[in-house]
């Protein structure tokens, strides 16, 4: 309101009106941001409050007083703990395997004409859109005429199947978008073809590198439907968890969910700070 | 590598090896396949680049000029004919084995590196010790003025600055020819024509090969000790500024070079190496060559070098008769459209520091008169 100051009256209300209604226009897109925010945040406010509830009985869906027991108590259950570790190693390994994978087919189909290319991307598309219960049964009967035991590797090979077209997707874009001069200027100054790979064209496709590690994470982490089909007797936390509905989720399971989350929002908040910084 | 230590920035004119050109093209060829059909992009160009020499090649769009650079670069192999630099053929050399920068149109900054690590790119992968390395960056950022901006990124700076890290990264290297594709071409005239002042110094400061590509003739008027003028993936014209200015050899460079005055005419008398050609009613021009009774010959005239009078000009003096259809002033001179009596339409341009008036007006009737020498036969069909 300081710009009114040391004006005639007369001119002062029509800025003053105007600036008014845009803050009611603000208003409204403001409540409806935090709308979407709490629909979105709701479910994982409760999973995240029940970890905190000092339920007795086998069911937690009672609100009974707030404990802490059940993170002092989180590796108590010997079967759940095997099941998380299965789920966050599964993730981990195939994360590091899709990215590197998915890496290289995304710089070749951004950056190389080759024969294939077009089949290339629609495989790749295909992988992506193809439906999950789909995907878990063709694997399953591969799986089975391969005569391969069902267990943590053929959990491990169908999450790589199913993530690396989301890497290659993600770091094709970036690398359609990468001046190839650049690279050229790195070889011009004397950069053999590992040095500019390593030195320039790797940094410069990394945000995409990144973001695509990430949905491989999240992808693997939990995903239910495929695992559940190629699992055999390997269970792996969502498994857990589901089989558990029908007798009664404990609230360690809770806890978990909530770490899982928190771990996430932690690596999402770390990947926009990188990407506001380049 | 035939990279030993370089003495700092060649301060030593006088070796023996400075005869042996810095860059050498011999009969280089490049076509590319494309859709089934095979473009000859450069067709065959012979060209010797001395040591030192800041060397412009010249041409329109599409001419070729870049795919020259890149073969001597190192980015393409030619279809046929060898490169040779300082005497030695680099034929399957890659471009990070070659003692030659590049500077790109689009400067290809490393974005995610501050200018100091851009800058130090090329030292580091030749392992030049630390204090070393501190010391040639700290040096070269001096030279384009960006001392004080080490540690930013390539976004952060305007383009001229961006250019002139382009630079930097690499003259760094102290290489046996710095390569330029317009590499001004991204910036307004003023920053421009501050960086071309600029080039020039830091060329005579360091001393090394420039060869620097433009399609804009003033530039390499200005700056080049040598010009090659091309078209079509061929050299049209090789020599000083002055030549391709005043002798251009062909139809094009006239044409491309600067403002040019086309005039045709057809030989009535010839010998003692010279001829006189008729152009229109009263035009007599006389050129240094001899041609056959009737040929009909075409030559080019710089509008500077006319002159323009009311009254029939003295012997001696090549003249050509028109009629003014356009003056145009523009301060410092005047341009004067006239259609001559032969069908040519022409300029000439006459300096205001004399004339309080105009020479002519729009409709009058003028002779138009040079002298003979200024005459460059440039064609002639029988
Ligand atoms: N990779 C390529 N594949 C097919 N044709 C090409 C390729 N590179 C260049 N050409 C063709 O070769 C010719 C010369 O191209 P070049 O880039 O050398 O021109 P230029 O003189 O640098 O032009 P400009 O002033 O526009 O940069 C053009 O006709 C172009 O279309
Ligand atoms: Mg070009």
């Amino acid at each position: 309101m300081t710009t009114t100051l040391g004006k005639p009256a007369a001119s002062a209300p029509a800025p003053a009106k105007r600036r008014r209604r845009a803050r009611r226009d603000g208003l409204g897109l403001r409540l409806y941001t935090w709308l979407i925010i709490a629909w979105l945040m709701l479910p994982i406010a409760i999973m995240i409050l029940f970890g905190f509830n000092d339920t007795h009985s086998k069911q937690n869906f009672q609100w009974e007083g707030f404990t802490l027991r059940w993170y002092q108590h989180l590796f108590d259950k010997g079967d759940l703990t095997r099941a998380l570790w299965n789920s966050v190693s599964i993730a981990l390994l195939s994360t590091v395997i899709t990215t590197v994978l998915g890496t290289f087919v995304g710089i070749a189909l951004g950056r190389f004409r080759f024969r294939g290319k077009g089949v290339t991307n629609l495989v790749l598309f295909a992988a992506i859109s193809c439906p999950e219960i789909v995907m878990g049964s063709s694997l399953l009967s591969m799986f089975v005429s391969l005569d391969l035991p069902r267990g943590y590797w053929t959990v491990l090979i169908a999450h790589v199947m199913f993530s690396i077209s989301f890497v290659a997707v993600t770091v094709r874009a970036r690398v359609v978008g990468l001046d190839p001069k650049v690279e050229e200027a790195a070889k011009d100054l004397g950069a053999g073809p590992v040095e500019t790979f390593r030195l320039v064209t790797l940094p410069m496709i990394m945000p995409g590198v990144l973001s695509g590690a990430l949905l491989a994470f999240a992808l693997s982490i939990d995903d239910f439907v495929i695992t559940n089909f190629t699992s055999g007797s390997t269970v792996t936390f969502p498994l857990w968890v589901y089989a558990s509905t029908r007798t009664g989720t404990p609230p360690q399971v809770n806890v978990m969910g909530t770490l899982i989350f928190a771990v996430g929002v932690l690596l999402a908040v770390v990947s926009a700070r990188r990407g506001r910084r380049t | 590598m035939t990279e030993t230590q370089h003495a700092p920035l060649r301060d030593d004119p006088g070796r023996a090896e400075d005869a042996v050109p810095a860059i050498e093209l011999a009969g280089v060829r490049k076509e590319y396949h494309a859709y089934g059909e095979t473009v000859a992009a450069v067709q065959g160009v012979d060209l010797a680049i001395a040591q030192g020499e800041f060397f412009s090649l010249l041409g329109p769009s599409g001419c070729g000029k870049t795919t020259t650079m890149r073969m001597v670069a190192g980015f393409e192999e030619p279809t046929a004919g060898e490169v040779y630099l300082l005497g030695e053929s680099v034929t399957g050399v890659p471009a990070n084995r070659r003692d030659v920068n590049m500077v790109f149109q689009s400067y290809a900054l490393f974005p995610h590196m501050s200018v100091f690590e851009n800058v130090a790119f090329g030292l580091r992968r030749k392992r030049t010790p630390k204090a070393e390395i501190t010391e040639r960056v700290t040096e070269m950022l001096r030279i384009v003025d960006l001392t004080g901006r080490e540690r930013r990124r390539p976004s952060e700076l305007s383009g001229g600055q961006q250019q002139r890290v382009a630079l930097a990264r690499a003259l760094v290297n102290r290489p046996r020819a710095l390569l330029l594709d317009e590499p001004l071409g991204a910036l307004d005239l003023k920053l421009r024509q501050a960086m071309q002042v600029e080039l020039k110094r830091i060329q005579r400061e360091v001393g090394i090969t420039f060869v620097y590509v433009t399609h804009d003739q003033g530039e390499a008027l200005t700056m080049s000790d040598r010009i090659a003028v091309m078209n079509d993936g061929l050299v049209e014209q090789l020599g000083t500024p002055r030549e391709i200015y005043e002798r251009p050899a062909s139809k094009f460079v006239a044409g491309f070079i600067g403002t040019s005055n086309l005039l045709a005419g057809d030989a009535v008398e010839s010998g003692g190496g010279t001829s006189v050609l008729k152009h229109g009613d009263g035009g007599r021009i006389e050129v240094g060559r001899e041609f056959a009774t009737g040929d009909k010959v075409e030559l080019t005239v710089r509008p500077e070098k006319m002159q323009i009078t009311a009254d029939e000009p003295g012997d001696g003096l090549c003249r050509v008769h028109g009629k003014v259809s356009e003056v145009v002033y523009l301060g410092t001179s005047t341009n004067y459209n006239v259609t001559t009596d032969g069908g040519a339409d022409v300029v000439v341009f006459v300096q205001n520091a004399m004339n309080a008036e105009d020479v002519a007006r729009r409709g009058d009737t003028v002779w138009l008169s040079w002298e003979p020498q200024h005459s460059y036969v440039i064609g002639s069909a029988e």
